[in-house]
């Protein structure tokens, strides 16, 4: 009998990885999956801040398809290492913040030691040769082959055939002619191999599998970056930057205003590390202090604050500022007028 | 047999789940594991990790936002 093979398959909740396993699984290949976590993903946590997102159901989608298909699945830590993806892309950016080339060079290049450790023979993704702007166009997928270091022990199963054979299929461990030469935007015929398989409940990610494909988180990343002049972030920066209303009316201050209650609870877990305000007179948000403010532009952030709570027709009301992990102290201010708040402090 | 014990509290997931995950690494089948967490999200990840990768949820408790899951490492 013919020795099993094994592969490591890149998987990110989404359909496609899904079918790059299945097609490789009816083929008698051994698999299992690596799930990378940068920090950015939109898998997890975030889904459980605001209020409404607790109803949903909080599954992680990429351990629920490795359920669902029978696999194992690694997830790994790549938080530090990716700082300097994000931060100097050899390949630049996609339409927003998103290094999509690099990063794709980066979990392929991760896999491979990764199944050099594991002993495994080969690496697979769900890529579609022009499914995606930057990293999966024609040009690209071999530039991901090549300077991760997987050259031709990385298959594509859903494009194979619009690439030229790799080694796997060279060797044949697993059969050419039973892959698949999906290519460009279209999802039709992820859907009906979906169909195929009996695949019915996935998830379909629209824009990407991270939170830097979104237009709004990048220009709050940038904003970041500019306002303390490095390009660098700790983990607690970027969860702040999916959470809250941001508003910059200082240059050395920005203010992250919670939009609701489950908003509210998540702010109140940094109050160790930032000033938080609230108006303590009238129900409204909770304010985080990122930066350094002075008690004037405090009590400007007060009057700011006081607009977006039951407070804000009231001519005075009591903010309450507490330094961290110190006891708060009361200021009185008026609530500022709509007209004074000013659109480009919004981020 | 051992018995272990990691303190994942502060971290959102999928974190706790990387931490079990690289603890359970170190250990034999046969070992057990507590895994405190406060995101709730633990209580879905961490037995769907288990399942996955043929580990046994011993114990699962939901205190407030405190989370604690006992596991018993399986043969891998
Ligand atoms: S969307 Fe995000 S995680 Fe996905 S390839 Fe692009 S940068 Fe990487």
């Amino acid at each position: 009998m013919s020795q099993v093979r094994k592969a490591a398959v890149l998987v990110s909740g989404g359909l496609d990885s899904m079918l790059a396993v299945r097609v490789l699984q009816e083929q008698g290949v051994h698999v299992e999956g690596i799930n990378f976590y940068t920090g950015f993903c939109v898998e997890g946590h975030t889904h459980a801040i605001r209020k409404k997102d607790q109803k949903k159901d909080k599954r992680n989608n990429a351990l629920w398809v490795a359920e669902q298909l029978g696999i194992k699945l690694h997830i790994v830590d790549i938080v530090e290492e990716y700082k300097n993806v994000l931060i100097n892309p050899k390949h630049g950016y996609g339409a927003n913040m998103n290094p999509c080339l690099d990063c794709k060079i980066f979990m392929v290049k991760k896999a491979v030691e990764w199944m050099e450790k594991k002993g495994f023979d080969f690496i697979a993704t769900g890529e579609v040769v022009g499914q995606r702007p930057m990293s999966q166009r024609k040009d690209t997928m071999p530039v991901v082959s090549n300077e991760s270091g997987a050259n031709d022990l990385l298959l594509r199963p859903l494009c194979a055939k619009n690439l030229p054979p790799t080694l796997p299929e060279r060797e044949g461990w697993v059969d050419r002619e039973t892959l698949y030469d999906f290519s460009g935007r279209t999802r039709k015929p992820q859907m009906a191999l979906a169909k195929e398989f009996g695949f019915e409940d996935y998830a379909t990610p629209a824009g990407g599998c991270c939170f830097l494909t979104d237009e709004s988180y990048s220009v709050k990343l940038v904003d970041l970056w500019k306002a303390r002049g490095s390009r660098d972030y700790e983990m607690d920066d970027i969860m702040l930057l999916k959470v809250g209303r941001h508003l910059r009316p200082r240059e050395n201050f920005k203010m992250i205003i919670s939009r609701e209650e489950g908003e509210n609870n998540f702010l109140q877990g940094y109050k160790n590390r930032y000033i938080t305000m609230r108006v303590s007179d009238h129900p409204g948000p909770l304010v985080l202090i990122d930066g350094v403010a002075n008690e004037e532009e405090l009590a400007l952030a007060g009057r700011i604050l006081a607009r977006f709570g039951k407070g804000k027709r009231a001519e005075e009301v009591t903010v309450e500022i507490t330094p961290p992990g110190e006891e708060g102290y009361e200021i009185q201010v008026a609530p500022m007028p709509p007209s004074q708040i000013e659109q480009n402090w919004y981020i | 047999m051992a018995e272990y014990s990691i303190d994942t509290q502060g971290l959102l997931c999928p974190m706790p789940v990387i931490r079990a995950q690289d603890k359970v690494e170190e250990l034999q089948p046969g070992d057990r594991l507590e895994v405190l967490s406060s995101d709730p999200g633990a209580m879905n990840d961490i037995p769907a990790w288990c399942r996955i990768n043929g580990h046994t949820v011993l114990e699962k408790v939901q205190q407030g936002r405190e989370v604690r899951i006992l596991i018993e490492v399986g043969e891998g």
